[in-house]
């Protein structure tokens, strides 16, 4: 652009344009982001909101009608739904719960640097780093009940008596919060890890002055010390099972039954398969939102609470 | 420690008891790293599976109990990467005659088939491969600009910015979807590398905005003061001081995008059918086709995999202090 004769000039220490010039440099670097981000978010979020109280199919070659809060009124009183919701439940309270201990044990377990942790912490950071619908898709292989690995490692040598965890109804959400533990607990590790590194050390010298045993160390420093990143954890976590959808299509596509349909991949069907309904699934759609502001927002409150006492 | 051995009786059995807990300390420790290790093995067992049933042979792969030594073949690969026709016995005959065959086509040919040409794999290996590099070169370009302004100037309602830019992040893929579908098809956008590459530069920004911008605010801004005494423009400060300092930041930055946008599966379902559909949404496509070919579809995930993990333990260093630092930061 400029003439690169022009870095010679050393003796002007203040050009009187150089304010203007900012001002329209820092417009010119945010506005791309930021109308990007308007339009293809803004946009989307008022029209499926209007959506929501119309009739609207997405095949369907007529335009929306306005029908009011039927679509909500409807989803609230569909029994088959609300079993969707409860699996969603239980799945995201299975799943994080374990997450936490394990990724925790784990963050605890690595805490100090020994030969070679760090490759460790790494290896084992792989499976977060994967797809969740090849990862869905290759534990259905690990899962196979005649010639997959993993009844073979729980000790059942005979096929023909193991269990097959993906079409027993009973074992279904299992499997999956299995192989989502799995994959998400080295994320909890991450956290938790960073969160131990950044306890003073003063505090662990000041309990062995008096004497404090490592239990009460534990329960006393460490454990309210991470509780923050921990709750962060827990929070992206529960959110993230609230749309839980590619793991579960990939593993069971929400079968056996309906034993896996949680409430995204019931959406994704409502949405795009078959029924195409897209008003009454944009209803739906905003009323997960709801729940995920809902319970983001009692999160945040209880840990700025903690924040606050800390 | 006990390092004064001065022979007097208290300092001895001081001596002692500290000895005894540093062995104590000691066993911990190798207990712990012991742990760590077996539990990182567990962790490790699905890939290891994986791994090695990409190069298995069809009767090694449903083998009863599991095999974990075997021949290995590229038996899957070939499958994989290779459309194939079914050849009647003459035509085989004549084909087992052939002298020129090629080590592929010979494991095509040992399964009665010929190989006709590339797999769809290929083509949205290819799709994958545009549309993570395309989004992610732009989500950090953009988010690099964005993240240096909002570092460096006083933006007016900068606070409120930054959280509307983060907030975007927080909607469920799924509230949006619909709405984006019906507008791309209406905007000519469904089903095309342009469409997923924006959609997915969206979602990648917030985080591209936010680690771009804390990385910048560590950069000293008396570097960039000196430059412009020198007498250089407010570009070309943050062209040739800025934008080398903050190589670390996009680094990072660059593989969680890539990472993201690899693996994306939901929008790229609803939003490709033919010519644009990554590799993610195909994955599991593949399955619905009669007879399973574990070892074929071992290959893909394996191939799919495969630059994801060089990637990760490439960065690792940086990756760590990413992921912590986003997360404390939100």
């Amino acid at each position: 652009m400029h003439n690169m004769g022009t870095v010679q000039r050393r003796e002007v220490p203040f050009h009187p344009r150089r304010q203007l010039s900012d001002d329209a440099l820092w417009r010119l670097f945010i506005f791309p982001t930021l109308a990007l981000l308007i339009a293809m978010n803004i946009f989307p979020l008022f029209y499926s909101l209007y959506l929501s109280f119309t009739d609207y199919s997405a095949i369907a070659r007529k335009p929306p009608v306005w029908v009011g809060l039927q679509n909500y009124r409807s989803i609230l009183n569909d029994k088959q739904l609300w079993v969707y919701f409860a699996t969603t439940g239980r799945y995201a309270l299975f799943s994080v719960t374990l997450e936490m201990v394990i990724g925790f044990g784990l963050a605890m377990l690595l805490r100090e640097r020994f030969k070679g942790s760090g490759v460790i912490t790494t290896l084992i950071l792989i499976p977060m780093m994967l797809s969740p619908v090849v990862v869905g898709l290759f534990w259905k292989l690990i899962y196979n009940p005649s010639f997959g690995i993993f009844n073979y490692l729980l000790g059942f040598s005979d096929p023909s008596k193991a269990p097959d965890w993906l079409a027993n109804p009973k074992l279904a959400l299992w499997a999956v919060v299995i192989v989502d533990v799995w994959m998400w607990s080295p994320f909890v590790m991450l956290l938790c890890l960073s969160g131990l590194n950044a306890i003073p050390e003063y505090l662990y010298e000041a309990a062995v002055i008096d004497r404090a045993s490592p239990w009460f160390q534990f329960w006393r420093i460490t454990l309210p010390q991470v509780a923050p990143l921990l709750l962060i954890a827990v929070l992206f976590r529960t959110i993230e099972a609230f749309k839980a959808f590619d793991l579960v299509m990939g593993l069971t596509g929400g079968g056996p039954g309906d034993a896996t349909e949680l409430i995204a991949v019931n959406l994704y069907r409502q949405a795009f398969l078959g029924q195409w309904r897209t008003g009454r699934s944009s209803a739906l759609a905003y009323i997960i939102l709801v729940i995920i502001i809902g319970v983001s927002n009692v999160y945040i409150r209880y840990l700025n609470k903690l924040r606050g006492e800390g | 420690m006990g390092k004064g051995g001065t022979g007097r009786p208290a300092s001895i059995v001081y001596a002692v008891r500290v000895d005894k807990i540093g062995r104590r300390a000691q066993l911990i420790r190798v207990i712990r790293a012991f742990l760590a290790v077996v539990i990182a093995l567990i962790f490790l067992i699905p890939v290891f599976w994986m791994g090695t049933t990409a190069f298995k042979s069809r009767a090694d792969v449903v083998s009863v109990p599991p095999k974990i030594f075997f021949k290995p073949t590229l038996e899957g690969f070939v499958n994989l990467l290779t459309e194939r026709s079914v050849l009647t016995q003459a035509l085989l005959e004549a084909a087992r005659q052939r002298t020129d065959l090629k080590w592929y086509e010979r494991i095509a040919l040992n399964q009665g088939q010929e190989i006709m040409g590339l797999s769809e794999y290929v083509h949205r290996l290819r799709n994958s491969l545009i549309v993570a590099t395309g989004s992610t070169v732009a989500a950090v370009t953009l988010g690099l600009l964005a993240g240096y302004a909002f570092s460096r100037f006083n933006v007016p309602g900068k606070a409120d910015l930054l959280f509307f830019i983060l907030s975007t992040r927080m909607l469920p893929a799924v509230v949006v979807t619909i709405p984006i579908f019906l507008m791309y098809r209406a905007l000519g956008l469904h089903d095309t590398h342009l469409g997923l590459i924006l959609l997915y530069t969206v979602f990648n920004l917030s985080l591209s905005v936010w680690l771009l911008k804390g990385f910048i605010d560590e950069i000293p801004r008396e570097y960039e003061e000196a430059a412009l005494v020198d007498g250089y423009t407010r570009f070309q400060a943050f062209r040739k001081v800025v934008l080398p300092q903050a190589l670390t930041g996009i680094a990072t930055t660059t593989v969680f995008c890539l990472i993201f946008a690899w693996n994306e599966y939901a929008f790229a379902l609803m939003l490709t059918t033919e010519k644009a559909r990554t590799a993610p949404p195909s994955i599991p496509a593949v399955l619905g086709r009669g007879g399973i070919e574990w070892a074929a579809i071992a290959a893909g995930s394996l191939g799919f995999l495969i630059p994801v993990m060089i990637v990760t333990f490439a960065l690792r260093r940086y990756l760590l202090r990413g992921v912590t630092f986003g997360a404390i930061r939100q």
